[in-house]
């Protein structure tokens, strides 16, 4: 569903990511893992168009889609949660929700995806009408991931589910990840948490200043010593 | 929220607001005399000029410091094209939308170069494009003269249609409608029209992409929103609603200079907008009344001390700008998110904050 080909970022004349390649296959769900700074989130904005990419090529559903702009990624049904939630205080937890379905103009369609949200997350239900700005952490990073499923998404890229949450929250964020890759979205998962994310995934990638430095099926990532070492502690 | 509910009592609230609004000029005729009359024309005007701007700074969140601009090109459009400058006379019911429609170029003019600028910086360039606009007008007299330079433009058509002019008395069923009192009925439409479209757009779709955009144009453009084209959308609407006024305004006085659009008439504006309630069409719409109102009510200052102290102490002039700044200093002290503020940014969080700091270590 997803093909990167030897992907370059760079910002000025730094490069975040220097060449790397990458596969999403249909209904899968990857971890992408790695340290602070190892450009992790640069490939997820580079992958979603928000950043033009400096050399290489993505091919997204079967076609190129190189620095094609995030508002027409996102017509195509690749879809991401921004790292820090990406929330607008300003407006409702209603109102954040039919932002993510901007892209959507059959009203019934998206009254079905609202009940569905709402049936995901009882708790955003109960707070509609409250500014998404007095939400608490957790419940802005529901909001982040209903968000981004009101618009449909066939391919969801996920950056830093856990960041700055609660464990018990970041239990709960992880089950949430689970249902809604159960329901047939794939899913690319940026992380920190590499234990969570590979217990969660069913393949992973482990970045390193800015290339791939392992790829393989998450148990086995999991088991390799050295990510036990890097990334487990152990 | 204003919005006209089915209950009786509403109703009748309704209707009574649009009948004083409608008796407005000769009541205040009556009690204050004419030229209060034509200060609530301009009042009127002021209310489009600030809902244009609430458009840009308090809906989508650029802050714009050359709106006058976007005046200047409306009233310019319409003293050339209906003066004896090249001696066209074009009808209002053309030159209107045709304003309209410079105006909304001259804001996709700037809007464009400046789409990766925001707040202090945005600020700086959208200023100089207010002075460029300003000595344009003020230079382009030579080699060939467009706008007659400095002396502006005189002799400007009054609204017309056939044989009936805005500009002379009528006398219809006992009541005196001298030129102002057209005027008023005129302007009183533009704005009413105006704020209808301000709080259906606030509600709408793209006012929702507006404040989205406002809050974390990142993820705005994550969730598919054309972030580009809705921010120059910004502009254009603002820049419309400041075009209609300036061809009013030039129709209304019959006479434009550069003099009228300073970037004190910017920053005038802006008053408005910040001090009624940024982002909320009531509070805007209050804000540009009261700032048109109060400075001329400082007026009396003067007759007053001779009244009460027998001697003028100090000149009306300077005490009413001192008085006025005082008023701006301690409304932002007191009440710094506007008289009326905002739903949407009454309650702007401190979890927000956080949020974008933590966005900021990428």
């Amino acid at each position: 569903m997803l093909n990167v080909h030897k992907l370059e970022v760079a910002y000025g004349g730094i490069n975040a990511v220097k060449g790397i390649d990458l596969t999403v296959g249909r209904g899968e769900l990857v971890a992408l893992i790695g340290a602070n700074g190892a450009g992790k989130t640069s490939t997820l904005k580079a992958l979603c168009g928000l950043l033009k990419p400096k050399a290489g090529r993505i091919d997204y559903d079967g076609s190129e889609v190189t620095g094609k702009p995030a508002y027409h990624l996102v017509r195509r049904g690749l879809a991401m949660v921004p790292e820090g939630r990406g929330m607008f205080p300003r407006l409702t937890v209603a109102e954040n929700l039919a932002m993510g379905a901007y892209i959507h103009t059959d009203a019934a369609a998206v009254a079905r995806d609202f009940e569905r949200a709402y049936a995901l997350f009882p708790r955003l239900a109960e707070r509609r009408t409250q500014l998404a700005g007095t939400l608490s952490g957790g419940e802005q990073q529901m909001l982040a991931i209903s968000r981004a499923l009101m618009c449909r998404p066939r391919l969801l890229l996920l950056d830093e589910p856990s960041m700055g949450l609660a464990p018990l929250m970041v239990q709960k964020i992880f089950e949430i990840v689970r249902t809604v890759a159960a329901e047939g979205v794939t899913m690319l998962l940026v992380e920190q948490n590499a234990k969570l994310a590979l217990e969660t995934c069913n393949r992973g990638y482990v970045m390193e200043s800015g290339t791939i430095v392992l790829a393989d099926a998450a148990k086995a990532l999991l088991s390799s010593p050295q990510v036990r070492h890097a990334y487990l502690g152990e | 929220m204003i919005v006209a509910g089915n209950h009786p009592l509403r109703w009748t609230a309704w209707v009574a607001v649009a009948l004083l609004l409608l008796a407005a000029p000769f009541l205040v005729e009556a009690v204050l005399g004419r030229a209060w009359v034509r200060i609530a024309d301009v009042a009127l005007l002021f209310i489009m000029l600030a809902l244009g701007l609430n458009i840009v700074v308090g809906f989508a969140g650029l802050l714009d410091l050359g709106y006058i601009a976007f005046f200047a090109v409306g009233a310019y459009s319409y003293a050339l094209l209906a003066s004896p400058q090249f001696a066209v006379h074009w009808p209002f019911l053309v030159l209107l939308p045709l304003g309209a429609a410079a105006a909304a170029l001259f804001g996709i003019l700037l809007g464009g170069p400046t789409l990766r600028l925001r707040g202090d910086y945005l600020a700086i360039v959208t200023l100089g494009f207010g002075e460029i606009i300003r000595v344009f007008l003020n230079n382009l007299n030579r080699p060939v003269n467009i706008t007659n330079g400095p002396q502006g433009i005189t002799l400007i058509d009054p609204l017309q249609v056939g044989g009936f002019s805005l500009a002379q008395t009528h006398s219809v069923a006992g009541l005196t409608f001298s030129p102002v009192h057209n005027y008023y009925f005129v302007f009183l439409a533009c704005a009413v029209l105006s704020i209808v479209i301000s709080l259906r757009l606030e509600n709408s779709r793209i006012g929702r992409a507006w404040v989205a955009i406002r809050d974390d144009e990142l993820a705005a453009s994550a969730m598919g929103i054309n972030t580009r084209n809705i921010k120059l959308l910004a502009f254009a609407m603002g820049a419309t609603f400041g075009g209609v006024a300036g061809g009013l305004f030039a129709s209304f006085q019959g006479f434009v200079s550069p003099e009228s659009f300073h970037l004190i008439d910017s920053i005038m504006v802006l008053c408005m907008v910040v001090l009624g309630g940024m982002g909320n069409v009531a509070g805007v719409v209050l804000g540009a009344v009261l700032l048109t109102a109060l400075p001329e009510a400082l007026r009396y200052i003067g007759p007053l001390q001779q009244r009460w102290i027998g001697e003028v102490l100090v000149d009306p002039s300077d005490l009413r700008m001192l008085l006025f700044g005082l008023a701006l200093v301690l409304m932002m002290l007191f009440r710094p998110s506007g008289i009326w503020p905002a739903r949407r940014r009454t309650a702007v969080p401190a979890a927000a904050g956080a949020v974008e700091k933590s966005r900021a270590t990428r």
